[in-house]
């Protein structure tokens, strides 16, 4: 198993609140990686750090080493919107940008490749037709994202994300305001994607992370308690908080 | 219970009353000016210049204000624009991140915004005398965006506070620039309330006598270059105002009527232009 993005002894503080707590990770090349954990346990707070969005926050304090592609991302001098340029962050709430719905995907494609402004249309449509989004609005593209509902917001910005062109998929409950149709669509499109992609998903429905993990990542209070692959993890769970947390026990 | 009932008459009956009293106060100062001003409005008031015996309540009109005032205005607020645009998103943007930093900068911005007109025009006019400026459209419209700067900054400022942060990080996720951020996400998402507190700086230049009185000068020409002095309306109603001549006093008014009725349009144009902006906007 070849690593994507090599976690070490990262703590992360807000303020004198500490978020993460020595959390120790490697993330797989071309798989699904399931982060579960109850509400508050600092899932986001992961995959902002990945992301280097942490860096706007002014009392946020990150140390340890973030290791993508033989390059510590937390102390590189590399441009940071390039480092996040390799990545897709799918936010837990869909934020579309204001615009119409065709610039929002065009928008993602731009930053990738500021040429071939020839192909954007044909482009915009693959990816939208990706997401499952394209029959909804192919007639109309040029309306505001505003109006969409939050389903198709999250949809869309999924398209969006990939638009891009990342490496590394960072999706924070992309299926939470889908209907079970939709939902599994996206399961179905985040494993194509794993081919190519390497696929870090925060989920609370421990059905689906059964359906689609390769690897599971349990947190408990900012702590890594646990992390394997998804067989071991589902079949033998070896820490108390997990098996616990598998049963129900909390949320 | 019934404690809060009353209490809750109470404070409706407060909401009410001060409510009337704006409304009635506004409405007192429209009337009066439409009331005192259109008698003496006239087509000639707005398309001619003073003639002769102008200020004797002889022909002509205040054409040459109306441009005047026009043209300072439109410049000191193109000219604030260029700064305060910039400013108002690096605060925003660029110093998102620390906060208290931002904060004394609002701080010190609104006590700007509270200090009165004829102290900056006094400072243009000490600045004019040390780079031997004579009084000129050029001077107001640098005088007029000074004063007009910290307003629009701290406006903008308001608008742009909105955008929520979940917006920022989804387009620097996506891998756009800071500057790609605040041109093409922030300002989109702002540009119904940018258009409204551009508006109110407009407003406030156009409406100042103060800062207008020592900078600008006063001509019955219209100024053919930004080098020239200029009148504007403001010192046209002061000027008629003060005059012994009960016709001079009434064509005072039918300038404040005109002086109302541009700042009505310009308000109608930036709805109107602001509204097709509007339905982009992300609903939170
Ligand atoms: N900007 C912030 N300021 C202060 N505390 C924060 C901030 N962001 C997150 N936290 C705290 O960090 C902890 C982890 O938050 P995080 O959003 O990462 O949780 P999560 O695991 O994603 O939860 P959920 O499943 O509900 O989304 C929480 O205790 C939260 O209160
Ligand atoms: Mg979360």
């Amino acid at each position: 198993m070849k690593s994507k993005i090599d976690i070490k002894n990262l703590n992360l503080f807000i303020g004198k609140q500490q978020i993460l707590k020595n959390v120790n990770v490697q993330i797989p090349e071309n798989k699904i990686t399931i982060i579960l954990g109850p509400s508050g346990c600092g899932k986001t707070t992961l995959l902002k750090s990945l992301n280097r969005l942490t860096d706007l926050y002014e009392d946020v304090k990150v140390s340890g080493e973030i290791i993508i592609d033989n390059e510590d991302i937390l102390h590189s001098n590399q441009d940071v919107t390039a480092i996040r340029k390799k990545m897709g962050l799918l936010a837990q709430r869909p934020y579309p940008l204001p615009m119409s719905i065709f610039k929002n995907v065009a928008y993602g494609i731009r930053i990738s490749d500021s040429e071939n402004k020839k192909t954007i249309p044909q482009r915009v449509e693959y990816h939208l037709k990706q997401v499952n989004l394209w029959d909804e609005v192919k007639d109309r593209l040029h309306s505001p994202a505003s109006r969409l509902s939050i389903g198709q917001q999250q949809r869309l910005c999924l398209a969006r994300g990939l638009a891009v062109d990342p490496e590394i998929i960072l999706a924070d409950e992309p299926t939470s305001a889908l209907d079970p149709i939709s939902s599994q669509a996206i399961e179905q499109k985040f494993i194509e994607l794993k081919e190519q992609y390497t696929v870090v998903m925060v989920t609370h429905i421990l059905r689906q992370a059964r359906r689609i993990a390769d690897y599971v990542i349990f947190m408990y209070l900012g702590e890594v308690v646990e992390c394997g692959t998804a067989e071991e993890f589902f079949s033998n769970p070896k820490e108390e908080r997990t098996k616990a947390y598998l049963k129900g026990a909390f949320n | 219970m019934k404690l809060k009932k009353t209490e809750e008459i109470f404070f409706k009956f407060l909401m009410y009353i001060s409510v009337s009293f704006i409304t009635a106060s506004l409405f007192l100062i429209v009337f009066s000016i439409f009331y005192k001003g259109l008698p003496s409005l006239s087509w000639e008031m707005v398309s001619e210049t003073p003639k002769g015996g102008f200020y004797f309540g002889k022909e002509g009109g205040i054409l040459n204000a109306i441009i005047g005032s026009l043209y300072l205005s439109i410049g000191a607020t193109i000219l604030a624009m260029l700064f305060g645009i910039p400013i108002a998103l690096f605060m925003n943007v660029y110093l998102r991140k620390y906060n208290r930093f931002v904060n004394g900068i609002r701080f010190f911005l609104d006590l700007l915004w509270g200090i009165p007109s004829i102290v900056y025009g006094a400072f243009g006019f000490t600045i004019m005398v040390m780079l031997g400026i004579k009084t000129s459209l050029l001077a107001g419209i640098i005088t007029v965006s000074i004063f007009i700067l910290p307003i629009m900054v701290r406006a903008l400022d308001e608008v742009l506070k909105t955008v929520p942060v979940g917006l920022f990080e989804a387009s620097l996720s996506l891998g756009s620039t800071r500057s790609e951020t605040a041109f093409r996400v922030f300002l989109r998402q702002t540009i119904p309330g940018l258009a409204t507190a551009i508006l109110l700086s407009f407003g406030r230049a156009i409406g100042d006598a103060a800062s207008v009185l020592f900078t600008t000068g006063y001509t019955d020409h219209i100024p053919t270059s930004i080098m020239q002095p200029t009148a504007t309306l403001p010192l046209a109603i002061f000027f008629q105002l003060g005059s012994p001549i009960e016709e001079v006093r009434s064509r005072a008014y039918s300038s404040a009527l005109i002086l109302t009725i541009i700042i009505l349009l310009i308000s109608v144009i930036s709805r109107i232009v602001s509204a097709k902006y509007n339905k982009h906007r992300i609903k939170f």
